[in-house]
């Protein structure tokens, strides 16, 4: 059973507040005495996949938290264009990202892969025209 | 080695978080790419770089970035010096290049990421 749970929510193309959940998320485990290494692995996941759905998803969508006794779950949801070929959005430099977003810094397709690194268990689930569903989870168990 | 001295070395102006001199670093790198920022493993290192958004400011509270130069005289707008102020991130300033500002860090001792020489 959860102990704790919070939705935060992401805009589309929203630069200016894109980041502001996993700032909150950090600050969040921070305060409950996580570990440093997983505070980073995760707000780093997260903000990742907060990045995707600003660069990419045509409606707006969410990231949640789920906190429990071992482990923290962050999913990050969108009902975007989804992904059509998941084994290559995970390679290093594969990406899709419109030209304005490479500009800013971001888009180099490093960010499936770096989820991919970060994460305990990574799930992911996406339907071209449907959305996509990330599911980042990081083991705290002692 | 304390900011103070590396601000002295690259010539460079606190523009957010002067006071919090009492950290150690030792370890930089360099980059105008966020996505790289983030799949470094940057943790309390220098970050040298050009770019100047409010961008820059979360991604490097993300990775836990120890501290910012910006490079060729760039300043950023004050939303973005506040959030580095809220978020405790030390945030400089030098007029000097991205290659000679990390030139004079690197024979100064600074190490790159993962203390490669």
């Amino acid at each position: 059973m959860a102990s704790l749970f919070r939705t935060f929510r992401i805009q589309k193309r929203d630069f200016t507040n894109a980041g502001n959940a996993s700032i909150c998320v950090k600050k969040l485990l921070k305060s409950l005495n996580t570990c440093g290494s997983i505070i980073r692995r995760a707000s780093i996941c997260g903000y990742e996949g907060e990045m995707n759905v600003v660069m990419h998803a045509t409606t707006d969508g969410h990231l949640d938290l789920e906190l429990s006794e071992h482990r923290i779950i962050l999913t990050v949801s969108d009902k975007g264009p989804g992904i059509e070929d998941i084994e290559t959005a995970m390679q290093k430099g594969f990406s899709t990202a419109p030209e304005e977003f490479r500009e800013m810094g971001f888009g180099a397709g490093m960010g499936l892969s770096n989820i991919l690194e970060n994460t305990d268990i990574l799930h992911i689930d996406s339907k071209p025209g449907t959305g996509t569903v990330i599911r980042m989870e990081f083991s705290t168990g002692v | 080695m304390k900011l103070s001295q590396i601000a002295y070395i690259v010539e460079a102006e606190f523009l957010a978080c002067g006071h919090l001199d009492s950290g150690e670093i030792t370890k930089a790198g360099a980059s105008d790419l966020l996505s790289d920022v983030l799949a470094a493993k940057a943790e309390n290192a220098l970050l040298l770089t050009g770019i100047k958004t409010i961008q820059m400011v979360k991604t490097c509270t993300i990775a836990g970035i120890g501290a910012v130069i910006l490079v060729r005289g760039k300043i950023p707008d004050i939303d973005t010096i506040e959030l580095a102020s809220q978020e405790e991130l030390p945030l400089l300033s030098t007029k000097l290049s991205l290659f000679i500002a990390s030139g004079r860090l690197y024979q100064q001792g600074i190490q790159g990421l993962k203390h490669a020489r």
